[in-house]
């Protein structure tokens, strides 16, 4: 089958406008009528809730934690991108377009890419008038930086703290929503699996974290804004309970999974120190304008005090490789570079995992004083998590898994291919294609939350007039019953090893076989261990405790339960794709000075994949990638 | 290194709590707190035991979940971090460390060190935001704001609610928190139009929840993790007093 993202026709500068031109509306009166549910209430699920409900539909919020405000979108540090050309340095909405659809290795599709660049400038608009504290130069005008993968100034920031403050400001606008009680929220709630009604999603099985309750919530649309499935390999930038359970759940139910192999792995994190570590600390991407990476030339200096190792036998191997863009080449391949480094015996730190990013000829440019005021906090945090001042010695970085472009296939309006099921955010899988550049995830989020689902969930709530099931019907019984069920498997199980074991185990293996290189060899060794491990889980795990209880042992299984399904998913995806493509690097598709080959005859689609059952063969659905605009490149930063 | 731990273990909100005794074995001074209460943890769930709950997410000092009294110090004995940033390395080898929620009669103990902080929401909810629907903004450059504004603010906004305020203060006040909300939107122009409304409504609220008053010991910039000073206490106590001439005295509100 292949798929129909319901793209609008027209010139591709047009055609969101002549989306909402032609769309349905829902009028005012009716806009009560309706209830949406939001899940998740990071910068996508905030935005849309506070949103709809401003539009006068009746929203309930989910989020798992004790608060709306927590959501990972938090941990953002850098910015957010905007095609604002405030700095007159030749930036405009095609250009954000362009570097979005290049810096996604060409795997996007180019009509959703394009709406982003042009919803971006309403983004900062909005959030600046919420009260968002955006630097400032001191005119009072926005301030803005460069970041990896563009060569204009076009990130809107706060300090290091962006992601912090747009999230607070979708939290402050939602929860204006909830106090006028358009809103209803709910707190320590865990989306355990979707209703659907005659094949429309209608309804979500909620767990209450803090009794155990389980039960149905229905509506007439159902959006999940539940972020991303990084934490499948365990360590990584992720906050620790982020989790694919939602989305996971969805697929199952029938929502087609596309692109799961796509994630991507950011190049400046705190290398790991040890067994114990539980995740990994990014370091913003915005140092690179300012540092510069450096391992030595030779093995044998790795050993040695990186200020005992004089200028001339130091390898600046970004600036040498991509002498165009330097430090501030994309994110995949400054990962790849980094990792090629420290495959080459180069690599500096415990286990000659890391190289250096070193900030002292910045210092000697700008002065101490002007490099704590652009960093200062990343410094602070590198100091605590080390122990070392990067003042005085360059930081040891190494990359880890940051974000996932895969994620549940939407079309143009950011619906699945379940009517009435809406993905937002990192959820979805549309706008990244194989790799996404710095400072989108936040501007993907709010675009998807306040601009996009309030202009398309209309079009199929129009249809919808008296259609939402009662919360006690036979298809949300039955969810119930196995939600339940789920949940008294895994507590019956009772064996030996704890359930962190096992996502250790999983997250190495996929760290291995399915990280920064991938290869058939190793795709299919995966492939053969996973199910092992599944198995293993499910005779040998120890889940302690009471469903009827705050268990957080109980939440951990059901999300390991999740990744160690969704896992075999994005090996098989990874194997099914033959050709190096952004994020997904497979080392016999490769050029002969080690640049991604892309194969675009044969993969310049979508791949979607339809759930067959558990260790049964997925089935491939594929949209085809047709670019009216852009050439298909091949992506270069020398 | 190896530690001891007194650990305050309370099965829910209704029954009563006690401390429990564990011993942290063979530990790496690099590794942080959360991560010596995560390996203990596996070893109660080996042994078939209940694990300790305790909150946290970003592991990385910016979500606020993480809510640990260490040693009776909110979020342990480091100045300006929070519970997750906590390394092993500041204490030593034969500490014996007492770990307990953040106790406060507006955060009710839900489980062992999980309290409900939702209080919190409600003041927010009440009015720390700035009513600007999607769609209404004029361009974000229309605005100027004094950068020294700008930067002010964002020192306020940058709470992250964790709540070591409240659990550090006597009489369990919220002062803190509510007034950093009230100054990152009343420092900024965007915010002047429900400035008054704004400060009476968080005021009202925080006293509805059962947070205490503000005797000014200052306990809570302390214990702040992200070094919010009592200024905009200050400030709140200001722009109360001026929203309420003009609201109460002279009806005169926004």
């Amino acid at each position: 089958m292949e798929l129909n993202g319901n793209v609008p026709s027209g010139p591709l500068a047009q055609k969101w406008s002549e989306y909402i031109r032609h769309s349905k509306l829902v009028n005012p009166a009716n806009k009560r009528k309706f209830e949406i549910i939001v899940v998740g209430t990071g910068l996508a699920g905030s935005s849309a809730a506070a949103t709809l409900a401003e539009l006068g539909y009746k929203v309930k919020a989910y989020c798992y934690h004790d608060s709306p405000r927590r959501a990972h979108s938090v941990a953002a540090q850098g910015g957010i991108n905007a095609a604002k050309n405030y700095q007159n340095d030749g930036d405009s909405v095609y250009r954000l377009f362009y570097d979005t659809v290049k810096g996604g290795d060409f795997r996007a599709r180019e009509s959703n890419v394009h709406r982003l660049a042009e919803v971006s400038v309403s983004i900062i608009d909005q959030c600046a008038a919420q009260g968002v504290p955006f630097a400032r130069e001191y005119g009072g005008t926005l301030a803005n930086r460069s970041f990896g993968g563009a060569q204009v100034s076009r990130t809107f920031y706060a300090r290091g703290q962006t992601g912090q403050q747009l999230l607070l400001g979708a939290y402050q606008a939602l929860s204006r929503q909830i106090g006028l009680g358009a809103v209803q929220m709910f707190n320590r709630h865990e989306m355990l699996d979707l209703i659907v009604v005659n094949g429309h999603a209608k309804g979500i099985v909620t767990r209450n974290l803090a009794t155990g309750e389980i039960k149905a919530h229905t509506a007439d649309a159902v959006v999940l804004a539940t972020g991303g499935y990084g934490n499948c390999w365990n360590l990584s930038t992720y906050g620790r309970q982020s989790n694919a359970t939602a989305i996971w759940r969805a697929h199952k139910k029938g929502a087609l999974f596309a692109n799961p192999c796509y994630a991507q792995i950011h190049p400046t994190c705190i290398p790991r120190s040890g067994d114990y570590q539980s995740k990994l600390t990014l370091m913003s991407e915005s140092l690179r304008n300012d540092g510069r990476v450096w391992v030595p030339k030779r093995r044998e200096d790795c050993g040695k005090h990186p200020n005992d190792i004089p200028e001339a036998d130091r390898d600046y191997y970004l600036e040498r490789k991509y002498p165009s863009f330097g430090n501030l080449a994309p994110r995949d391949i400054s990962s790849r570079a980094a990792k090629e480094a420290c495959d080459d015996g180069r690599g500096v730190g415990p286990g000659g995992r890391g190289v250096y990013l070193d900030f002292s000829e910045a210092i000697q440019r700008l002065g101490q004083h002007k490099v704590e005021e652009r960093y200062g906090n990343l410094f602070d945090i590198y100091k605590e998590i080390t122990g070392e001042d990067a003042y005085r010695v360059p930081m040891r970085i190494y990359p880890a898994i940051h974000y996932t472009m895969g994620g549940l296939w939407v079309d143009y309006g950011l619906m699945s291919n379940l009517p009435g099921l809406f993905v937002l955010g990192e959820a979805n899988f549309s706008d990244h294609g194989a790799n996404r550049l710095g400072a989108s995830a936040l501007m993907q989020g709010l675009s998807d939350g306040y601009f996009v689902i309030p202009n398309t969930i209309n079009n199929y709530l129009a249809a919808q007039q008296e259609k939402r099931p009662a919360a006690d019907g036979v298809e949300s019984a039955q969810a119930v019953a196995d939600v339940r069920a789920g949940i008294k498997k895994l507590l019956d199980i009772n064996g030996q090893r704890t359930v962190s074991d096992f996502h250790k185990e999983l997250g190495n293996l996929l760290w291995e076989k399915c990280g920064m290189a991938r290869d058939k060899d190793g795709l299919e060794q995966a492939l053969r261990e996973i199910p092992r491990i599944r198995e293993a889980f499910w005779r040998d795990a120890k889940v302690t405790g009471e469903g009827e209880d705050l268990n957080q042992a109980l939440e951990k299984a059901g999300r390991v339960a999740d990744f160690l399904e969704l896992a075999e998913l994005i090996c098989q995806d990874a194997l099914h794709r033959e050709e190096s493509c952004g994020g997904h690097f497979r080392s016999e598709y490769q050029t002969e000075d080690g640049e991604a080959l892309r194969q675009d005859d044969k993969f310049a689609y979508v791949a979607a994949w339809e759930f067959k059952g558990v260790g049964a063969p997925p089935v491939l659905h594929k949209e085809m990638l047709n670019y009216e605009e852009v050439k298909l490149a091949t992506r270069s930063y020398k | 290194m190896n530690v001891k731990l007194k650990v305050w273990r309370q099965a829910s909100g209704q029954q009563s709590g006690g401390f429990e005794e564990y011993e942290a074995k063979e530990l790496n001074p690099n590794m942080s707190f959360l991560e010596m209460l995560d390996e203990v943890n596996e070893e109660l769930i080996q042994a078939g035991k209940e694990p300790i709950a305790f909150e946290h997410d970003c592991r990385e000092g910016i979500c606020g979940s993480c809510s640990l009294m260490i040693g009776g110090e909110p979020h342990g004995p480091e100045y300006r971090v929070a519970s997750c940033q906590t390394y092993m390395r500041s204490f030593k080898d034969g500490d014996v460390i007492t770990i307990e929620p953040f106790r406060s009669k507006a955060f009710p103990v839900l489980k062992d060190l999980v309290v409900d902080r939702s209080a919190f929401d409600r003041i927010i909810q009440a009015g720390g935001f700035i009513s600007v629907s999607t769609g209404s903004a004029p361009d974000a450059n229309s605005i100027p704001v004094p950068k020294v504004s700008a930067d002010l603010s964002m020192d306020a906004a940058a709470c992250i609610g964790c709540g070591a305020c409240v659990a550090s203060c006597k009489n369990g006040a919220a002062m803190l928190f509510a007034s950093a909300k009230a100054a990152h939107l009343n420092l900024l122009p965007q915010g002047q139009a429900e400035k008054d409304r704004r400060v009476l409504a968080i005021v009202e609220t925080m006293d509805a929840q059962g947070f205490g008053s503000c005797s000014n010991t200052y306990a809570c910039e302390s214990a702040c993790p992200k070094g919010i000073t009592v200024d905009f206490i200050a400030k709140l106590n200001r722009d109360y007093a001026l929203a309420s001439v003009r609201t109460k005295l002279l009806g005169a509100a926004a």
